[in-house]
């Protein structure tokens, strides 16, 4: 993401100790066949560096600005995938770093925070109770919290995901993006980033349809998007999708507005279709994309199948975190099969038994 | 009856440097318009010109938004705190 320095908020002849983004933009190859569309693309910020989601982008940039700022403790609210990316570069930029996370977050992701060694605080509480919490310590302590008292800083960093898809596209822009909606911050950056480019001359400028997804469990911004609601209404969240469970998204307004102007939409789908939408990307496309993942590819093939996404058009489905950070989500559906003897025989008579299983079927 | 209502920093300014403010009001709707009524300036900070609660202000009754209780009707007792929180947005 460094590459494009000169678009970011950071200070002069800032040096980046880290490589951070420049993921792939995917092809689909097969998942698009079934879906009987013809330019589908995954940018797979599963395999973000360091810590394998979007979150090391807004990470970068927010701590650069910390340096800049003087403070020696950094932190955040997060559900899971920005605690990890404070937690590991903190550590590695020589920060003490204290997170904010709900009390019920998923362990893989408590543990890809504790290893770096920094402060946990659990929260008992949904992500909401967090960050109000959080705007309460960031008024008390010098502290730099990443995306409160940092937060113009840290939401430039999202802006390189759109660059890189311009960019990945050979310059140019897609017609519709597929976003995953969590406070609402990224689907609005990702359109800076694509008006920035048309304004610098690099693509050409276009009008593209931005798609929110959200997870039926908690899903404020769809479901605004869905009953042309002014302003939309606070939900608890009660979904397995934990990274978007923000109820009280604060850039909610920003993303209802641009979803309408642009004239996308926005839908959303039940844990099960979440489950489901795992499973397809990882068998078609061979990406395991955290349940966020399963959102935003569920809530795209919804959206083609209801013809809002049209069958010519080229669209970009964003996979913002990695399916190793949420195994929790789907282990029941992969039990653990009987071991068997070393020995030919063996396997030979597991093959014929489940081959009669596969007929029989 | 004594009700505390929470100042955020960013509205300090309107408040001569209260942090906290002490109300009587009954419900959530009088302990704003008593805040108001006593720092006029902070009027247009906490409604908008369709005099409802500002989009990016949220305002919470104990550990509870009250957009999930009664909203601004939400009744007041003795010992209660209104915390009045900017949402952080944007950037």
């Amino acid at each position: 993401m460094w590459r494009y320095s000169e678009l970011l908020p950071l200070p002069q002849e800032y040096s980046a100790s880290q490589p951070i983004g420049g993921t792939p933009l995917v092809r689909s190859r097969n998942l698009s066949e079934r879906l009987g569309v013809k330019n589908l693309y995954f940018k797979n910020d599963a395999v973000n560096y360091p810590t394998l989601s979007f979150k090391d982008r807004v990470v970068a940039t927010a701590l650069a600005a910390a340096r800049r700022f003087g403070f020696k403790t950094i932190g955040c609210s997060s559900t899971g995938n920005l605690a990890n990316a404070v937690a590991a570069q903190g550590a590695q930029q020589g920060f003490d770093t204290c997170v904010f996370i709900p009390g019920d977050l998923e362990p893989a992701k408590v543990l890809n925070t504790a290893v770096y060694g920094g402060r946990i605080i659990r929260i008992n509480g949904n992500y909401d109770h967090v960050n109000r919490l959080c705007t309460q310590i960031a008024d008390k302590f010098h502290w730099g919290l990443v995306n409160v008292n940092l937060r113009p800083y840290y939401a430039e960093g999202s802006k390189t995901h759109g660059y890189e898809i311009a960019e990945q596209l050979g310059w140019e822009l897609p017609d519709n993006v597929v976003v995953p909606m969590a406070g609402g911050s990224l689907i609005g950056k990702i359109a800076k980033g694509f008006c920035e480019l048309a304004h610098l001359g690099w693509v050409e400028p276009k009008r593209v349809k931005f798609f929110g997804a959200q997870a039926t469990g908690c899903s404020p911004i769809a479901d605004g998007i869905k009953r042309e609601l002014p302003r939309f209404v606070p939900q608890k969240p009660n979904t397995i999708a934990r990274s978007l469970a923000i109820g009280n998204p604060a850039d909610g307004p920003f993303a209802l507005r641009l979803i309408r102007e642009s004239g996308g939409w926005a839908e959303d789908i039940s844990d099960s279709e979440i489950i489901d939408s795992i499973k397809l990307l990882a068998e078609t496309e061979g990406i395991f994309a955290e349940t966020a993942g399963g959102v935003t590819a569920g809530v795209a093939a919804k959206l083609i199948q209801q013809g809002r996404i049209g069958k010519e058009e080229t669209t970009v489905v964003c996979i913002t975190g990695n399916g190793l950070k949420t195994t929790d989500a789907i282990a029941a559906d992969f039990p653990a099969s009987e071991a068997i003897q070393p020995r030919l025989e063996a396997f030979e008579a597991l093959l014929s038994e489940q081959l009669k299983d596969a007929v029989n079927a | 009856m004594a009700i505390t209502i929470e100042i955020p920093t960013a509205f300090r300014r309107f408040t001569d440097g209260e942090p906290r403010i002490q109300s009587a009001g009954a419900t959530v709707a009088d302990a704003l318009a008593e805040l108001t009524a006593k720092y006029p300036a902070l009027s247009r900070h906490v409604r908008d010109e369709q005099g409802q609660i500002r989009q990016f202000l949220n305002v919470y009754l104990n550990e509870e938004d009250i957009r999930f209780l009664d909203g601004e009707s939400s009744p007041l007792k003795d010992g209660d705190r209104v915390l009045l929180v900017p949402s952080i947005a944007g950037g």
